[in-house]
């Protein structure tokens, strides 16, 4: 690429700015992509999920299968496993949590959408911000907000002198590198993920309006493309379910009595 | 991608309000669709699964020990029945024995009682025989006597051809 810039071609290597879309009708901010994105996944997910679950039959349809294998790894394998025998409260927030994750981050490999909304910062904060207040909630009252806040400084088992060093991490454990990093973790994937496909595809493009030199080499651009979009795929189901999983996490250490 | 400062600095990391807004209202909107219409529903099935799994768990087991109970009842009414045929073969046993012991009793008695008439019989008979022979006798006797005065009895050998001539009567009259 840096060969390319000196060569005066003027290829623009994507970047930031790419993530920045204008609104489509005039000047509203409420009319970009991701938040038509945003609006469309949950149409989406809304109606899949309700004809799936419509009859909630014994002997499922394959519909109600394939939502019921959803529904069921989120409620089993994330819920039931890490919150425990409290966890059927839980389940509809986590639900909606990994579908909505999920579906928005695959929008980014999804042909003509092609945007992971997730990698907009405002979602994965406003999701951050959700489990943050879900799981101090559900800590406070399940243990009294003065009880909660005094386990969280003063980690029982703890020699006392510990303490100095201790309370600060914790409490900044809890209450600003939790949300922080669920946030920003999804965001750089989704973000780096969506750059990385664009630097193999666009850049494939350039080659392909090069000398006849860089058009052969286009297509090696393009297949690395394609191979990191399968990458993407495995990044964007991994992504929604590290974050379900860690507010799970958050939610039981909340309600267990000791952390 | 340092080079693109060209306009304004652009932070990925900075929220944008209007996206802050439809963030909450999207997923909140999900949530409530999600826990009204179909975790409700997916639960529903997932006990009606349950239900009919551990229904049909129970029928099996209710089969299995009604299955059981009729073979034990078997089982029972056939040791029953076998215990009653072997009583029934045992008194048939005892009942055979008795009965044969009677009739054989019974058979020796009659035999008894035979041979009892018979001697009798015999006894009479021979009573009768010996009244009559000695009323016989008696006759003979007298006739004997009769003959023997009748003649001269002079010597031993006349003696002794009357009696034989007698005899001899006698055993031709026997004829």
């Amino acid at each position: 690429m840096i060969r390319l810039a000196t060569e005066g071609e003027g290829f623009k290597p994507p970047s930031a700015k790419d993530f920045v879309l204008p609104p489509i009708f005039g000047d509203n901010a409420f009319t970009t992509k991701p938040i038509f994105l945003v609006f469309l996944s949950v149409i989406l997910i809304s109606t899949f999920f309700i004809l799936a679950a419509r009859k909630a039959a014994v002997v499922p349809s394959k519909l109600q299968y394939a939502g019921e294998s959803v529904y069921g790894f989120v409620r089993d394998n994330l819920a039931k496993d890490v919150i425990g025998h409290e966890f059927m409260r839980f389940v509809p927030y986590l639900f909606t949590l990994f579908t909505f994750i999920l579906v928005n981050n695959i929008f980014g490999i999804v042909p003509m959408l092609q945007f992971p909304t997730m990698s907009r910062v405002s979602f994965p904060y406003v999701l951050a911000i959700i489990t943050f207040l879900v799981f101090h909630y559900v800590g406070v009252r399940k243990q009294g907000a003065f009880k909660y806040i005094r386990e969280i400084m003063f980690m029982p088992g703890v020699p006392k002198a510990a303490y100095i060093l201790i309370t600060p991490l914790e409490l900044l454990t809890f209450f600003l590198v939790r949300p922080l990093t669920l946030s920003l973790r999804l965001f750089a994937n989704m973000f780096a993920g969506h750059l990385l496909l664009l630097v193999f595809i666009l850049g494939g493009e350039h080659l392909l309006q090069g000398v006849i030199g860089l058009k052969l080499i286009s297509p090696f651009a393009f297949f690395i493309g394609i191979v990191l979009t399968f990458f993407e795929f495995m990044v964007q189901c991994l992504q929604a379910y590290i974050f379900t999983l860690l507010s799970a996490l958050y939610i039981a250490g909340a309600l267990a009595d000791e952390h | 991608m340092i080079t693109l400062a060209a306009g304004e600095e652009i932070n990925p990391l900075v929220p944008h309000t209007a996206e802050i807004i439809v963030g909450f209202i999207a997923f909140t909107l999900l949530f409530l669709v999600l826990r009204s219409k179909v975790v409700p529903m997916f639960e529903r099935a997932f006990a009606a699964r349950t239900e009919a799994i551990q229904g049909g768990i129970e029928k099996a087991e209710r089969a299995q020990r009604e299955a059981q109970a009729a073979l034990a009842e078997y089982q029972s009414q056939l040791n029953s029945a076998r215990g009653e045929a072997q009583v029934i073969r045992e008194s048939a046993r005892v009942e055979g024995a008795a009965l044969l012991e009677q009739m054989r009793a019974k058979a020796q008695e009659e035999a008894a009682r035979i041979t009892a008439a018979a001697s009798a019989a015999i006894e009479a008979e021979r009573t009768a025989a010996v009244v009559s022979l000695r009323n016989e006798v008696g006759a003979l006797a007298i006739e004997l006597a009769n003959r023997i005065v009748g003649e001269s009895l002079d010597d031993q050998a006349r003696q002794s051809r009357i009696v034989d001539r007698f005899l001899d009567e006698l055993e031709s009259q026997k004829k």
